[in-house]
């Protein structure tokens, strides 16, 4: 049974990979350029993966190690495997569910771009990527696959190169990600130079063991998570995400709901057993002050796919901060149910883009719901979910991380209670743009009748995802009991290991025990229950009123707060101050470096090359004055001396025979006298 | 007068500078040929002259025998090379046979 999930869940890494590579090569000779064959293979993974999830739920995981790499001595004897447990099982079906359903869809929204073939390869070079992720065992691995996810985001982010703003941002997306992975790198380098290993379960052996522990620990966690910081788009770096909206959108759909972005989260979960107090405070803090920053400014946005973007670093920041308060299952839980109803805003997003012939500016909009009754009512029961209203999916996991915080606050205390009422503060943002997102889309009249009117449901490719995501977004799907997750068959299966460091005290909280910290969030769960309620019960309120019955008017409100709307619009001036800060040092040091290089570099070498080209003349003249008189006078000097004894050859007997009688008689008077 | 060695030592070193000469200086092959000839025979009359007045007995006698045979072998060998020659450069003057001079 081990063995074969184990090679069926290799399968499903590689016929994404069959895909990139079939279509990267034989894309355009393929009938209709290839879609139906990526699909198809995705869509096959799909059902594998469904298949790995059941047997795992029925059987229990597996893994499998194989020697990957052997250098030198045994201690480095790198391996390379599989593991198959609740959260790499979770995370296949997740991703290969947004990735079949977003080819499925790109079908008919890429439909007719010169790069086709090209976009349906690099798709499944991401999913490829992200799998690899999810079911490798050991760190390298995992960065290996974590940067083939960077430069694939690349790619696709980037695919109408054509246009500068696709291009800088996948400039962007890649760099900023980069500064993560140094750390991600350094992270795994500790590991590596204080346990001698990259695998996970070693690892972790090794840290309850001991051998890494107290600051060490603590940096190395952090190291870690800034790996996460980077690819989840947490602050400081969640500034690539909003502008990855360049690529196509059913990539911002996989970027946002499934591969990517999930990484970070997925690989925190992984390793969560090894962070130390220290790093999850940070971790925590980290993730509310994202969801803060990025929920404010999503509620100013006009562009209908940025403000999805910042809900979604919003939703990231929750994923993290659960992660740091010690609730890892309650992170991947709320992953996966942001994933399903994250794709079907986006896909909705792209269909509602398509059917307005790319126009993205919500302004520009209204009525639509007329127009687009299923993308409407898809789109409506994702917003429900994001907003945690009850009977959705997002309810439910949302739920489980408010009465966590809540919990974690109650249990440390002091600065601690910040987390809390981010949250729940941010649940309420979330509930407000998000529908104002809707209303101001869906209902209202056209604004833009030209367009309105050319405007038509998206044909049953698009829907049909839509379809299927939106109906997943529903809670019944996770636990029979609709008001808590607890106790679910999901919450049952993502059950997280106990922190190896559980009872140890950081500098402020310390990581509780999982039975007391159940019990907390059990006390939680009612209280956070009624108070997420109403605040998610406020912001779609206040959305109504300012946007649906306008009954306060909009633009008296942001005039009287104008610094602050501002101060939202233009994103709190994040890439500006990186403008201005570290990308203004970078180009500094650059110019500094360019200068150098010009003047010093440029300097010894050419100086260097000057003192060659002068000693090579010099050599030059001696070799043609001095060496060349010697060779010369030696030919001359045989020449010489061949001209004076050609003579003698004559070529003619009676002159030899006359010499020979010469020579004897000179002979003998030699002889007579000498002897 | 007593004839003695001396004398026909004497004769013998004439003779052999007669025909060295005609080695060195004549153009003519046959006379080059003739030339050999002579030397041969002024070192057969030392032969003789030795075996007479020295003691070598019949030795040189039997040597002389020889160098007649084998100046007549190759004086066949040698007139059958210059006809040869004269076929091919209708001449016998070896001065102009030089057609492997470079």
């Amino acid at each position: 049974m081990g063995f074969s999930l184990i090679s069926l869940s290799l399968l499903v890494l590689i016929l994404p990979m069959v895909s990139f590579l079939v279509l990267a090569f034989f894309g355009k000779k393929l009938p209709r350029n290839g879609d139906w064959f990526s699909t198809s293979l995705l869509f096959i993974s799909l059902f594998i993966s469904i298949y790995i999830f059941i047997a795992f739920i029925s059987g229990g995981g597996s893994s499998l190690s194989v020697d990957w790499i052997n250098l030198g001595s045994i201690a480095t004897n790198f391996k390379a495997g599989i593991v198959l447990d609740n959260i790499s099982c979770l995370m296949l079906v997740v991703v290969n569910t947004i990735s079949s359903l977003v080819h499925l869809f790109s079908i008919k929204y890429m439909e007719g771009d010169a790069k086709y073939s090209r976009y349906f390869a690099f798709l499944g070079l991401f999913t490829f990527s992200m799998i690899g992720i999810v079911i490798t065992n050991n760190l390298l691995l995992m960065y290996v696959f974590w940067e083939l996810v960077g430069i694939s985001s690349y790619l696709l982010i980037g695919f109408w190169y054509e246009n500068k703003a696709p291009q800088e941002a996948a400039k962007k997306a890649f760099i900023v990600n980069r500064i993560g992975d140094i750390g991600f790198f350094t992270g795994i380098m500790i590991i590596f130079t204080f346990l001698g290993t990259f695998n996970f379960s070693e690892i972790f052996v090794g840290v309850e063991l001991g051998k890494l522990s107290g600051a060490w620990l603590t940096a190395t966690g952090i190291l870690l998570f800034m790996g996460a910081v980077g690819k989840s788009a947490q602050f400081p770096l969640h500034v690539w995400l909003p502008d990855a909206m360049e690529g196509p959108t059913p990539v911002s759909a996989l970027i946002h709901a499934a591969t990517m972005v999930a990484a970070g989260v997925y690989m925190l979960a992984r390793i969560f057993v090894m962070l130390s107090a220290d790093a999850l405070t940070v971790i925590a803090f980290i993730g509310a002050i994202t969801a803060f920053i990025a929920a404010s400014i999503a509620i100013t946005q006009n562009d209908i796919k940025r403000v999805l973007a910042y809900s979604t670093v919003s939703q990231l920041g929750y994923m993290v901060m659960a992660h740091g308060i010690g609730a890892p299952s309650f992170a991947m839980f709320h992953l996966t149910t942001h994933a399903f109803f994250k794709a079907c805003l986006f896909l909705g997003s792209g269909a509602v883009i398509y059917a307005m012939h790319h126009v993205q500016d919500i302004r520009e909009m209204g009525g639509l719901r007329k127009k687009m009754p299923i993308t409407f009512y898809a789109f409506l029961i994702s917003t429900l979910a994001i907003s945690g209203v009850p009977l959705t999916s997002g309810f439910l996991s949302k739920d489980s991380i408010l009465a966590a915080t809540m919990a974690f606050a109650s249990e440390n205390g002091g600065i601690t209670y910040i987390i809390p009422i981010i949250a729940f503060g941010v649940a309420g943002l979330t509930a407000f743009y998000m529908f104002r997102l809707v209303i101001v889309t869906f209902t209202g009249e056209p604004r833009n009748i030209e367009k309105y009117e050319h405007c038509h449901e998206a044909p049953l490719v698009m829907t049909l995802p839509l379809i299927i995501l939106s109906v997943l977004s529903i809670g019944f799907f996770y636990s029979s009991n609709p008001l808590s997750a607890d106790g679910g068959w999901f919450m049952n299966m993502l059950k997280a290991p106990e922190s190896l460091l559980a009872g140890t005290q950081g500098s402020i909280n310390h990581i509780l025990n999982g039975e007391e910290f159940k019990e907390a969030i059990h006390h939680a769960h009612y209280p956070a229950m009624f108070l997420s309620l109403c605040v998610a019960g406020l912001g779609i309120l206040f959305a109504y009123l300012f946007y649906y019955w306008k009954k306060i008017d909009v633009e008296k409100v942001t005039n009287s707060i104008k610094p602050l709307y501002t101060f939202s619009l233009n994103k709190w001036y994040f890439d500006e101050l990186y403008d201005k800060t570290a990308i203004a040092f970078t180009m500094l040091s650059a110019r500094v470096l360019a200068w150098f290089d010009a003047n010093i570099v440029d300097g010894v070498v050419n100086g260097s090359a000057f003192i060659t080209q002068y000693t090579s003349k010099i050599s030059g003249k001696f070799d043609n004055y001095f060496v060349d008189t010697l060779v010369n006078l030696a030919g001359g000097f045989a020449g010489f001396f061949g001209l004076i004894f050609r003579k003698v050859q004559t070529g003619k007997i009676q002159t030899y025979v006359s010499f020979v009688v010469f020579g004897i008689i000179v002979l003998y008077f030699v002889f007579r006298v000498f002897i | 007068m007593e004839v003695g060695l001396n004398h026909f030592l004497i004769l013998s070193t004439v003779l052999f500078g007669i025909g060295l000469y005609a080695l060195v200086s004549r153009k003519n092959a046959i006379l080059v040929l003739m030339g050999i000839e002579l030397i041969l025979n002024s070192c057969n009359i030392n032969l003789i002259a030795f075996t007479r007045y020295g003691g070598l007995g019949v030795d040189g006698q039997v040597v002389t025998i020889f160098v007649i045979i084998l100046a007549v072998a190759e004086a066949a060998i040698a007139l059958g090379i210059i006809l040869n020659l004269y076929n091919n450069f209708s001449t016998v003057n070896i001065d102009e046979v030089d057609s492997m001079k470079e």
